[in-house]
């Protein structure tokens, strides 16, 4: 019996390998992990928390608008390395940490929230889709590309991310239903962080967990510790191994807590209380599985130093990079169609006679 | 034009295995208009699709498969029925290969049927192609007989942007004329005179241009020259070949049975105003449909464009 099968989340069942002091609590799932994939996870955790802290900053000094940080969420990193590269991953647009897991160059991240599409330009060799920010609505697009594979027989299988509120959403229920009736190798993962801008998953839906909705679709729901890498980790190498062999979608539950503002726009202390981020930060991700590195001897100061020195680094480059790479305005329409159309080109010859004129150059 | 709309899809499926069809009923049924007729059955379940209930899901789906290289040619059964994929239209279709800088792209074709004059029951008779006019990103093909169905659906199929294709229903089975097995395209943004004139110039798509015909037929009796225009792609606009056209004839009616405000007409007027104003003898006319609700069939004919309103139109323009 599988982990997902033995973990039906309507008996209130929650799937982890690691307890919030980074004991192992469930041994037989415990994944043998080359000693640089652990690395791996948590150096991408860790990355992940200094980009977002740099990105805190850059939007402060008004370097950088609006942003979606995914700080308490960085265990997401577990279900990137669980995919092959050949996989595709569709997030929705709190899903940094594992999108830089499988290449995505940092800078892109913050390109984004600079306001510059070159953003989501995904390297050639890397199948992560861009940032979908209508909530819910790329859950439709994970589940149509792992239905292109079955359609063109290929092996891979598509990552859907969403969050709790887009489980209110008609595109998840669509997507969901699509995935049920063809059985698309697609496993779809809601990163349930406890609120929807201000509401709380409570108010967001009537069921007990959004796991459970898995089988109203005809097919196996998990709710997982999202806190707990390794769990994440352990379920979703199941989830697209099932996928691969044809035994149709999964929905992943990764309970978690979004332990920052909704965006920079954002101010959570009108919404929640105190006392329950507190309690959440005894659950965060990074510190334990960095206890779980330190029981294995994997973790000392300098490995620490080290890893802080690296994502330091890696962020301040990617920050550069960003701030360096300038649009044109033939930037805002040259990406419209494959041949830019006449009246699309006398717009744009328009529009630079006006900054001439104007004296702005192009 | 159901026939040379399902011989485009049976040889582009036949051409490129990455074709695929997904809709409501187009599998076994062969789509409510048989339009997909006999398609399951040549290339297989694998190939063409019945879907689930759900206008969004397909086309959201839809774009999903675009994305990863195939070419789905979804099926909205009625345009009426295409709101709720409205999300997934505007929202991603449209946008994916700017969002990407073109690392993505879209190349799905919606396929929908339009127009009224079917006595058909609410929401699947309207005309509201210039909703999917003012998205930028999209392309929106209207074709008005079967050889053009014909050559502007495989293009459409081919293109690799997201091309929206309207069918007037009320010439399904209404027209018919010689479409050759061959394989041959149209190209996506040019209209075409349909007939030359020196008078005044009518323009005019999808069922519309048979209305234009009619009322052409009767004022050319009274030595009226016109020229028809058909339009057949709403976006983008080839504003060359109206353009030459007005400018022979400095007079100019549009015909559409959208809703007036906001309209085809409206678009096109104001290009002939950026760009021709000057060598207008009249003010230009729009002959369409009303600002109100399609209605139930009792009143659609009130409601549709005709030859009387558009007779009216040209003897307007004409004696100004």
């Amino acid at each position: 019996m599988s982990y997902i099968e033995k973990n039906d989340p309507r008996n209130g069942k929650v799937f982890r390998v690691l307890d919030k002091d980074g004991k192992v609590v469930n041994k037989s799932a415990e994944p043998k992990l080359k000693k640089e994939d652990l690395f791996k996870l948590y150096e991408y955790m860790i990355l992940t928390r200094v980009a977002d802290e740099k990105a805190i900053k850059l939007q402060r000094s008004g370097r950088m608008g609006t942003f979606a940080q995914s700080s308490g969420q960085e265990a997401q990193v577990g279900i990137a390395l669980a995919m092959k590269k050949e996989d595709w991953l569709f997030p929705s647009f709190r899903e940094h940490g594992a999108m830089m897991l499988r290449g995505m160059p940092p800078e892109l991240f913050y390109m984004v929230f600079m306001g510059n599409e070159e953003g989501n330009r995904m390297p050639e060799n890397v199948n992560n889709f861009t940032v979908s920010v209508p909530v819910g609505s790329q859950a439709l697009h994970a589940v149509g590309s792992a239905w292109a594979s079955k359609i063109k027989k290929e092996k891979d299988c598509t990552v859907g991310f969403f969050g709790d509120g887009a489980t209110s959403e008609g595109d998840f229920h669509e997507a969901m239903n699509f995935a049920g009736v063809f059985n698309v190798p697609c496993v779809l993962v809601c990163q349930n962080n406890q609120y929807a801008i201000s509401l709380p998953v409570k108010n967001q839906t009537a069921t007990d967990t959004i796991a459970e909705k898995a089988y109203a679709y005809g097919f196996d729901g998990v709710k997982v510790d999202g806190n707990d890498v390794l769990g994440l980790y352990v379920i979703a190498r199941e989830a697209l191994e099932k996928a691969r062999k044809g035994n149709g979608p999964t929905l992943i539950e990764a309970f978690t807590y979004r332990m920052g503002p909704h965006t920079s726009a954002d101010d959570p202390t009108i919404y929640r209380e105190d006392k329950e981020v507190k309690k959440w930060k005894e659950y965060d991700p990074i510190e334990r599985f960095r206890k779980y590195l330190l029981k294995k001897k994997y973790w000392n100061k300098k490995y620490e130093e080290k890893v802080l020195k690296w994502a330091e680094q890696k962020v301040d480059d990617a920050v550069k990079k960003a701030e360096s790479t300038k649009l044109g305005i033939d930037d805002m329409f040259k990406y419209m169609y494959k041949e830019m159309p006449d009246e699309l080109k006398d717009q744009l010859n328009y529009l630079k006679s006006m900054k001439t004129s104007k004296g702005e150059g192009e | 034009m159901v026939d040379a709309i399902n011989l485009a899809l049976k040889q582009e499926m036949k051409r490129d295995k990455n074709v695929i069809l997904l809709g409501e009923d187009v599998g076994k049924e062969g789509g409510v208009f048989r339009v997909t007729a006999g398609l399951q059955k040549l290339y297989g379940k694998d190939r063409v699709y019945d879907t689930p209930l759900s206008e969004n899901g397909i086309v959201g789906t839809s774009i999903g498969m675009a994305v990863r290289g195939l070419r789905p040619v979804a099926e909205i059964q009625f345009s009426g029925f295409v709101y709720p994929a409205f999300q997934q239209i505007v929202s991603h279709a449209s946008r994916i290969r700017n969002r990407s800088r073109g690392r993505f792209n879209c190349p799905l074709v919606i396929r929908m049927p339009y127009s009224g004059g079917i006595r058909a029951l609410e929401h699947h008779s309207e005309s509201m192609e210039s909703l999917f006019m003012h998205i930028p990103g999209l392309k929106v093909v209207i074709p008005s007989n079967p050889y053009d169905a014909k050559g502007l659906l495989t293009s459409a199929i081919r293109d690799d942007d997201p091309v929206i294709f309207m069918e007037p229903k009320r010439v399904y089975r209404a027209i018919k004329n010689e479409v050759p097995e061959d394989d041959y395209t149209i190209p996506i943004g040019k209209a075409k005179v349909v007939k030359e004139g020196n008078n005044v110039t009518i323009i005019a798509y999808g069922a519309m241009l048979r209305e234009a015909q009619k009322a052409i037929d009767a004022v050319e009796k009274e030595n009226v020259s016109c020229e028809l225009i058909d339009l057949r792609t709403i976006k983008p606009m080839d504003n060359e070949t109206i353009f030459n056209s007005v400018k022979k004839t400095g007079r100019c009616v549009i015909v559409h049975e959208g809703p007036r405000t906001g309209g085809v007409g409206a678009e096109i007027i104001a290009r002939i105003n950026d760009h021709m104003l000057l060598e207008l003898e009249a003010p230009v006319e729009r002959v369409t449909g009303f600002d109100t609700v399609f209605p139930y069939f009792q009143n659609e004919n009130h409601y549709l464009p005709e030859e009387h309103r558009i007779v009216n139109a040209i003897k307007k323009v004409v004696e100004f």
